[in-house]
């Protein structure tokens, strides 16, 4: 659905189902030059299961207007502003990666309006190699290449899709392909640069759980045990051989997991 | 996508899209001959249904081998994924009527397989779609050829039989600036060969009859998707950028981003038109895929040594081949098929009609029939078979003389081959 905000456009995927206000809502939030099309299965999952759901392109991203923000700060007051553009009062909030850090952040900054958070392919701090970043500014094919490869486990990379006939590496780099000109840029440098995460952490007020893979690369699910401390009422769950692209290698087993917050 | 971050053509033939079944631990792909799947509930089901949760529902629509044969040719192609169906000519016709209706035009190339011709040229036309022939090489024929209702580009990359090579890359060029996809048969040179999408291509399609299984016992085919057309963008494919009603409206290219086109082709088309694979094809195929590259290199090979031995052959007139100097598109070759022009070939013989009858007859070692891609090598006189729905017109446009003579180089020892095509011009010339 097109939603008018005060400069510009955004969309949100919807599950197929209307909006209905009068439900519990969730809003799902992508990762790093990405869009709402990761999140197709869970959307529709509980968009059926009595869900108002809401799986956003950030703007700047897939058919949201705008420019990409430079700040996960930015994306996550963003999301508020989606939330009262449709009049929305409260709802959870699901994140991928970069996703992650901004329903973190906008838990911690409007806790008033979150109901549960679920971190999925998460981190804190979220560090971004140089290698990358430069690719990402001067290459940026080679950098959609390495965090495709990076972002699958080994397993993944052999295939053996859930979805049948579908090969997980050609549709990752894809849609990293179809992302804005500067946009992969901007969002790692928004990732390595975000330093508020174990603050906003103490801050979470909502019961949260974090949803890590266990061979995970780009974010390694070590690298998540100070934000699990942190948050007052977490969980996690930790999916075994699996990567970073948790969406695609383990839909159903993220979808159980999701079942359990959201 | 042939990038040192992901393995390589090799590896994937052999495994990609399996790992060992994890229900038996077997190494090898289980054949899953089931038509059906339990549920363990009624919500699973649902969920299934509803596309929130992965899983096969009806072989018609996917089946775990299948699955694997699917992933593989994919992830081979550098696609996002692919679908089995029951041949090739079931494939081409999917790849149509995912996104073509009544009213559609495409434009094709005129050296195509004389079954996709036929589909285009008498079948489609019933329904509304209508097609026009343009030669491979005249760009600006096929430019000129583009009317506003036109929603498809299609040609192979080795013409069928005169090799005529379609430049992918500025027929690409030419559909895209029309905001149409550019469809593209690949039977001949297989993945290893030549990779469509990595010229502009956006979809691609194979008989699976022949080399990827290669050994000419099994009739299969497959569509994959490239995932790079933009159809909302395009504004010219209603089945993808708008609601479906046919499932709940969805709209296929705002759920599936990149996978909209082989999404819809799996939701509407193998449900629907029903032309799917049956899992023991699938297994066989995905046999033939593990020696993909080792195959092709000796049908090269053996084709060179062929060729070469023709080439002297008093008996030949002319060798029609993409790699020879004086073919038209040696140049476009090199580029395009810079490992080798495939195994499948066509020459003249002295002495027309009657010499090649002839020859055919007195060829031991090659086979007569109406097939390509088998390890054995095969042999056909396309004016007489593959093309003789063709009228003469249509026939010279194809480059189809009397005398040509297709030959499909397989993998016997190339001196016999070589002994065997020697006897036979021999013969061939008796009498004249």
């Amino acid at each position: 659905m097109k939603i008018t905000l005060t400069h510009h456009n955004a969309y949100a995927f919807t599950g197929g189902q209307e909006v209905d206000l009068t439900k519990p809502s969730v809003m799902f939030v992508h990762g790093a030059s990405l869009d709402h099309t990761v999140w197709t299965l869970p959307a529709r999952h509980f968009a059926r299961h009595g869900r108002n759901v809401l799986a956003v392109d950030l703007p700047g991203h897939g058919l949201s207007e705008g420019s990409y923000l430079p700040e996960i700060s930015q994306y996550a007051d963003w999301l508020v502003e989606v939330l009262d553009a449709l009049d929305i009062s409260k709802t959870a909030l699901v994140g991928h990666s970069m996703g992650s850090l901004v329903t973190l952040e906008c838990a911690a900054r409007h806790p008033d309006r979150i109901r549960a958070l679920a971190m999925v392919g998460t981190s804190v701090p979220m560090p971004v190699t140089e290698q990358l970043l430069n690719a990402a500014c001067n290459d940026p094919y080679s950098a959609m290449e390495l965090l495709t490869a990076w972002g699958h486990s080994t397993d993944a990379h052999f295939g053996g899709n859930e979805t049948p006939g579908m090969w997980m590496i050609g549709g990752l780099l894809r849609l990293f392909e179809r992302g804005r000109p500067g946009a992969l840029f901007n969002d790692l440098n928004a990732c390595n640069n975000y330093k508020n995460g174990l603050t906003a952490a103490s801050n979470v007020k909502c019961p949260a759980l974090l949803i890590l893979g266990e061979h995970d690369q780009l974010t390694p699910a070590r690298f998540a045990k100070q934000l699990a401390v942190q948050i007052e009422n977490s969980r996690t769950v930790l999916l075994n051989r699996t990567g970073h692209t948790i969406m695609s290698e383990k839909p159903d087993a993220l979808l159980d997991a999701l079942i359990q917050i959201v | 996508m042939a990038s040192s971050k992901f393995l390589k053509f090799d590896t994937m033939s052999l495994h990609a899209g399996q790992r060992p079944d994890p229900a038996t631990r077997a190494r090898a792909t289980p054949i899953y001959q089931t038509a059906s799947y339990v549920f363990r509930d009624v919500d699973h089901a649902a969920s299934i249904f509803n596309i929130e949760r992965t899983g096969h529902v009806y072989s018609r629509l996917s089946n775990p081998t299948n699955a694997v044969f699917e992933e593989r040719i994919a992830a081979l192609e550098g696609g996002v994924g692919a679908i089995a169906t029951a041949s090739g000519q079931a494939a081409l016709h999917l790849a149509i009527t995912t996104i073509l209706d009544a009213g559609s035009h495409i434009v094709s190339s005129q050296s195509i397989y004389g079954g996709s011709h036929n589909l285009m040229s008498y079948t489609l036309p019933r329904f509304g779609i209508e097609t026009t022939f343009v030669h491979p090489r005249d760009l600006d024929g096929i430019r000129s050829a583009v009317r506003p209702n036109t929603r498809l580009i299609f040609g192979e990359v080795i013409g069928n039989p005169g090799c005529e090579l379609m430049d992918i890359e500025k027929v690409a060029d030419i559909a895209h600036s029309h905001q149409v996809p550019l469809l593209i048969d690949s039977t001949f040179n297989t993945p290893y060969l030549c990779k469509p999408f990595d010229h502009g291509a956006d979809l691609v399609f194979h008989s699976a009859t022949k080399f990827l299984s290669g050994h000419g016992v099994v009739i299969g085919g497959v569509l994959v998707d490239g995932g790079k057309f933009d159809w909302i963008e395009s504004g010219k494919f209603p089945t993808l950028s708008e609601p479906y009603k046919g499932f709940h409206n969805l709209v296929f290219a705002e759920e599936f981003g990149p996978a909209a086109y082989i999404t819809r082709a799996r939701k509407e088309g193998a449900r629907d038109f029903g032309a799917c694979m049956s899992p023991t094809t699938a297994f066989l195929v995905l046999q033939g895929l593990e020696t993909l590259s080792l195959r092709m290199d000796r049908h090269v090979a053996n084709t060179r040594i062929l060729i070469d031995f023709l080439q002297s052959h008093a008996a030949v007139e002319w060798v029609n081949y993409p790699e020879l100097p004086e073919h038209p598109d040696y140049e476009l070759c090199t580029k395009l098929l810079p490992k080798g022009a495939g195994a499948v070939f066509s020459f003249g013989i002295k002495g027309g009609r009657e010499a090649g009858h002839r020859l055919i007859d007195n060829l031991k070692l090659f086979s007569h029939l109406a097939n390509i891609g088998d390890a054995k090598s095969l042999v056909i006189h396309p004016a007489s078979t593959t093309h003789h729905r063709m009228d003469a017109r249509a026939l010279a446009a194809a480059g189809i003389s009397e005398g040509l003579v297709r030959l499909s180089v397989g993998l016997e020892d190339p001196d016999d081959l070589t002994a065997d095509m020697n006897r036979a011009l021999r013969a061939s010339q008796k009498g004249r």
